[in-house]
């Protein structure tokens, strides 16, 4: 098997060699390969930057790689902003030893989920370095975004607006642990992991009173929305019951002993609207394909001049605070 | 429905909660004072508060938050010899995620792994044995912590190490018995009670028999229940009517799976693996035969017999967990909750451990007023 080696990283004929087999095949650069840097236009006055790194264990999982995930990470955090995402630029550190067939995956897994995002992918760069110094690869990707009318602004946000949510939560979290095989989990469950900016762009074109999306990732829809809160001195009432939980997650959960509200997700987003639109809202997400599960979990209740607090009503009717998540997510004894 | 959506169903949590209420006011007009019930569990404290229960009967029923977090009444001479044991060179240690946040004098294992030691979670002690294969190179020290929930599943570990002949292989045993505990507890007489929720995963292995001396000795009514707000809130119901009739008996309200006579598979393998002895529990000093370690025969898989740790007395620190978990304290009265005491930075274990009664009031409880 062809295999990643320091030479790959060096500069040379060999790092020469696996930008034309494996990247710029895939990627589409171009002529602006032979740059040191791409040139892009906008005709937008703002635009919006949004970088990440990805490190997923395993590389590959039911539902994505982390090549996909490079992909949809980004372009989802411009998405959410009210950006159009236009362009990405990928960074590869690539641990010595790293089979050359699974580079060609992760990379075409972006190419294709960039085709579908209708991003181009242009500008990127390789390091190779020695075994045990990075875990296989990881990936970098920045996104560029066209402001084409205004951004999403959450100080818009007013009590009374809808809390919607576009799908199942845990689903990423519960598809890792499952991938991870260490923890005696089989489950049926595919990470979420999706590209949500054309569906975001469809309500954004359709409707008027979207305040605010979050792009629910690590620390999943409580951390997510505690942030929302907190930065925007707004406090929401979720109610625990109407939360979407796929009966696998659930079951995870109860197993070992995770709350899905702190679930990564990687293809799920908060929107914040006029309670007016709710029902827009929800009506064009049904019609989406990652959409298909959206619904109202709660409202805004209040905004004020303090920082704002995330409740959740429970079963028996009271309310609690959710906290962000601390520390990592473990697993419990019994 | 699924038995989960069952079993939360908001429906009849809320006719319960009300059936509740209404006997808890029937005691109260009995008794002059709201009735104590004590959940032993760790599981169920952290049930009770995420559910809302906990906040919903406040001011009809005290829940006090018993011994049965098996990280919260690990004593701090314990973590701090798992501490040192990590820091040994060319060991694996593994361990359930609850442990790893805990506070010892120093460090806690999370810190020792940032520092360098081969920490692994597992949700299994049999992942451990999987380690113990793939590493032959490397000692592989699994803590046995836990009640009579999980010391099953670590005597069928030293088995199948038994059986595949390993050698790099051992438990650091600390396993504590609900029995011994509440009986301690009851003849301490520090903390008043009407009765007790049992713990139902222990049941299972137990079954009802174990909690007989309740009610023979101590005329205390027992109810052992699941995990869901529908239960919780059966099983409540259940110890209040049993208070309105006089009557302490020992119910089991978890039928589906807690047997009568427990899991006799399970006790056997206890028995033939394991020993009483007398355990050291935070905050309630040494009771007598309330843990269980692995009898001599099988010594070679003791990790306290295979590793020299010195045990030096812990450093004393502001730490209050020893009265939580004795009942005697609440996380509102402890001065130290959600000031110096946080899930990110706790000074003891009943703040970090997933069953800990001050990380169930931190994370579900705090806003309630």
């Amino acid at each position: 098997m062809e295999r990643i080696s320091l030479g790959h990283g060096e500069g040379g004929e060999l790092t020469h060699q696996l930008i034309h087999d494996v990247f710029i095949r895939s990627f589409d650069h171009g002529e602006q390969a032979r740059l040191d840097a791409a040139i892009i236009s906008s005709s937008s006055e703002q635009i919006a930057v949004s970088t990440d790194s990805y490190v997923v264990d395993p590389i590959f999982f039911p539902g994505g790689d982390i090549g996909k995930l490079a992909i949809t990470g980004t372009v989802n955090d411009l998405a959410v902003t009210g950006a159009v995402p236009k362009v990405i630029t990928a960074a590869f550190m690539i641990e010595e030893g790293f089979p050359i067939r699974d580079l060609k995956h992760i990379v075409k897994s972006m190419a294709q989920e960039a085709e579908k995002a209708e991003v181009k992918i242009i500008a990127g760069d390789t390091k190779v370095v020695e075994r045990g110094s990075v875990d296989g690869i990881f990936i970098t990707t920045t996104g560029i975004g066209a402001i084409e009318q205004s951004y999403l602004n959450p100080e818009s946000m007013k009590k009374g607006d809808a809390v919607i949510i576009n799908g199942t939560i845990g689903d990423h979290g519960i598809a890792i642990l499952s991938a991870r095989k260490q923890l005696g989990l089989m489950t049926n469950v595919t990470s979420d992991c999706a590209s949500l900016n054309q569906l975001i762009q469809n309500i954004l074109r359709r409707t008027k009173g979207i305040r605010a999306m979050r792009d629910l990732t690590r620390g999943g829809l409580a951390t997510g929305l505690v942030e929302l809160c907190e930065d925007f001195n707004s406090t929401m009432e979720i109610e625990e019951a109407a939360l979407p939980i796929r009966d696998e997650v659930k079951g995870a959960c109860e197993i070992l002993g995770f709350d899905p509200v702190y679930l990564a997700n990687e293809g799920k987003t908060v929107i914040i609207v006029d309670a007016n639109e709710a029902d827009l809202v929800l009506d064009i997400l049904h019609k989406d394909e990652y959409g298909a599960d959206a619904c109202l979990i709660g409202h805004v209740t209040a905004v004020t001049e303090q920082t704002g607090k995330l409740k959740l009503k429970t079963p028996v009717n009271t309310t609690r605070r959710l906290s962000r998540l601390s520390g990592m997510v473990l697993p419990r004894i019994c | 429905m699924s038995l989960i959506e069952i079993y939360s169903n908001p429906k009849i949590t809320h006719h319960l909660a009300e059936e509740v209420i209404e006997s808890a006011k029937l005691f109260r007009e009995k008794k002059g004072r709201l009735p104590i019930l004590m959940e032993v569990c760790g599981s169920h404290t952290m049930a009770l508060a995420k559910s809302g229960i906990k906040g919903k009967l406040k001011e009809h029923v005290r829940l006090i938050a018993g011994p049965g977090c098996p990280v919260c009444v690990t004593d701090q001479k314990a973590i701090d010899a798992m501490i040192q044991l990590s820091e040994k060179s060319n060991v694996i240690l593994c361990t359930f995620g609850d442990m790893v946040r805990v506070p010892g004098s120093h460090s806690s294992l999370l810190k020792a792994k940032t520092n360098g030691s081969d920490i692994k979670v597992v949700y299994s002690p049999f992942d451990s044995i999987k380690m113990a294969e793939d590493h032959p190179d490397k000692e592989i020290i699994f803590l046995g912590i836990g009640f009579e929930t999980t010391i099953p599943a670590l005597v069928i570990a030293v088995r199948e190490a038994e059986t595949r002949g390993l050698t790099n292989f051992s438990i650091w045993m600390s396993t504590k018995l609900v029995a011994p505990v509440l009986r301690a507890l009851l003849l301490s007489g520090e903390v008043q009670l009407d009765g007790f929720l049992l713990p139902g995963q222990v049941s299972i292995v137990t079954g009802k028999q174990s909690y007989r001396f309740l009610s023979e000795e101590f005329q205390m009514p027992g109810v052992i229940t699941g995990f869901e707000p529908v239960q919780l809130l059966s099983s409540i119901r259940k110890l209040l009517i049993q208070l309105h009739e006089g009557r302490s008996e020992i119910l089991n309200d978890y039928t589906y799976v807690v047997k009568e006579e427990g899991n006799p598979v399970a006790q056997h393998f206890m028995e033939k693996y394991l020993t009483c002895h007398d355990e050291e529990w935070r905050g309630m000093g040494m009771i007598p035969e309330s843990g269980l370690i692995l009898k001599e025969k099988y010594a070679r898989f003791d990790a306290k017999k295979k590793f020299n740790v010195s045990q030096t007395p812990p450093k004393k620190t502001k730490c209050r967990c020893g009265e939580m978990i004795r009942g005697v304290l609440t996380p509102e009265e402890c001065v130290l909750f959600n000031k110096g005491c946080t899930p990110t930075h706790p000074i003891g274990p009943c703040m970090v451990s997933s069953e800990g009664t001050c990380a169930a009031h931190f994370h579900f409880m705090r806003e309630d007023k």
